[in-house]
């Protein structure tokens, strides 16, 4: 019998759900795009487990974008509310998921030192958090919404508003990062970074729609963002099939 | 268009596509590493070092650089890693390799940046201790990585192996999946014949996303 291979799993990776490496409209891409093909494995103890990490790690205004980096006044630009639920492929809440989201202000300025855009810096306004997702799989955060902005791409490509999303699940595997956007967007459409999507449907599954249901009176809007990460399923029948040859080359 | 239109009529797919990802971006610091990014925000910040004084293990830094596929060094990228301890055991109930322990110091993961200025990443970890593999055969000792940047449309894995561990190496499951033998040699760190100063033993790692000696990564 064996006691130390996975007796849990997660599914393989449909790459179809995910851009190619190599996408010449994101120009960026060309030179860091691997050409040679992944090497696929079977998973082991080294994919399937992760780190696990505690509330205590983490400052009770760590998901509070408005107030975590207030110095002398709120931050400038309209209050929203995100949330939404990380679940897996096969529909069950990830429990105890960090989310870590980072974003630019509302001028399109993000506050790191490498950006030289002429967008203003907001003195009470970071630009990151990070949460837990409770034991629905559920996160919320309130924020301001992030302006667009120009990059260097072709000269008038202009990035959607967006957050960045950090996601570490129960898995090696289910790390995952993406982008979320905002319902209406014009910018939507033209951006060749959501361009590389690889088809309408995973480009809907970032877009964030506005949810009246979890307006804040007089306050704040809402946008409603579900995450879904690779699927957990328990291995089945495998523990009785002894010696495959996992190694053949066909 | 996609293998949704098997599902059911009117009801939900069985299997759900995964999110896609989409690049982590120039800016990626200000989430995973604030202060790299210049500013302070959160009393605790998750970095490169993985133990404290109390540790068990062979302390061991990992470093290296990042090459582009026309030899550019890139100073952008963050890179995590996640592995066992000492005894080979992940800090994680799905590993139930019996009469090892977890140590309660040491929770194996940790992220570290690309030096803006030289492009050098570096972690401070032990040498992990060698893992069951699904086989079970041990798999050599490992340190698993995960690598994102600007460019990069989804995060690439690959694996650490350790120089002075030719014999592990020869062995372990997973170099030997890699059908090009000269390509394994990509994922050894180099152990520095030099240990720093206070005793720690330098592996070198680096890390080549296209190219000539093109890193192997894998699909998991």
């Amino acid at each position: 019998m064996r006691t130390a291979a996975p007796d849990a799993e997660f599914l393989m990776r449909d790459t179809t759900s995910h851009p190619p490496a190599y996408t010449p409209a994101y120009k960026t891409s060309v030179l860091r795009s691997p050409r040679l093909a992944l090497i696929s494995l079977q998973q082991s103890l080294s994919e399937v487990t992760a780190p696990v990490f505690s509330a205590d790690e983490l400052g009770p205004l760590d998901h509070d974008l408005i107030m975590n980096y207030a110095k002398d006044g709120l931050p400038i630009g309209e209050r929203i509310v995100v949330h939404g639920f990380v679940h897996d492929q096969l529909g069950r809440a990830v429990k105890n998921a960090l989310v870590e989201v980072w974003q630019c202000n509302a001028s399109g300025r993000y506050r790191h030192k490498k950006d030289q855009y002429i967008g203003a810096l907001d003195p009470n306004f970071g630009g990151c958090g990070r949460m837990l997702t409770d034991a629905n799989g559920y996160y919320a955060f309130r924020t301001i919404r992030p302006g667009p902005y120009p990059w260097r791409n072709r000269v008038n490509d202009w990035r959607p508003a967006h957050i960045h999303y950090g996601v570490s699940g129960d898995g090696w595997v289910q790390r995952l990062v993406t982008q979320m956007y905002f319902e209406g967007d014009p910018l939507i459409r033209t951006c060749p970074i959501l361009g590389v999507a690889p088809s309408e449907e995973q480009i809907r599954g970032l877009i964030a729609l506005q949810d009246i249901g979890a307006f804040v009176q007089l306050d704040s809007r809402a946008y409603r963002f579900d995450i879904v990460l690779r699927g957990h399923r328990a291995t089945l029948f495998e523990n009785h099939v002894q010696k495959a040859p996992a190694g053949a080359l066909q | 268009m996609s293998g949704l239109s098997s599902a059911p009529r009117g009801s939900e797919p069985v299997v759900r596509r995964e999110t896609a990802s989409q690049t982590a971006g120039p800016y990626v610091h200000i989430g995973l590493a604030p202060k790299a990014a210049g500013f302070d925000i959160f009393e605790n910040n998750f970095g490169s070092v993985l133990v404290d004084a109390e540790t068990k293990g062979e302390r061991i830094r990992i470093e290296g650089r990042v090459f582009d596929g026309i030899g550019t060094v890139l100073k952008d990228v963050l890179i995590e890693i996640w592995q066992a301890n000492a005894d080979g055991k992940y800090a994680h109930r799905a590993d139930r390799q019996p009469k090892k322990k977890i140590d309660p110091h040491f929770r194996g993961w940790g992220r570290a940046c690309t030096d803006f200025e030289t492009g050098v990443y570096a972690f401070e970890t032990i040498k992990p201790g060698a893992v069951e593999g699904r086989d079970g055969r041990a798999m050599a000792p490992h340190v698993n990585a995960w690598i994102v940047a600007r460019g990069i449309n989804l995060g690439l894995n690959t694996r650490i192996y350790f120089s002075d561990e030719a014999v592990a190496n020869a062995g372990d499951p997973v170099l030997n999946v890699i059908e090009w033998e000269t390509r394994r040699q990509t994922l050894v760190a180099e152990r520095q014949t030099k240990k720093r100063k206070d005793g720690v033993a330098v592996y070198r790692f680096d890390i080549r996303l296209q190219g000539e000696a093109e890193t192997v990564f894998f699909d998991v």
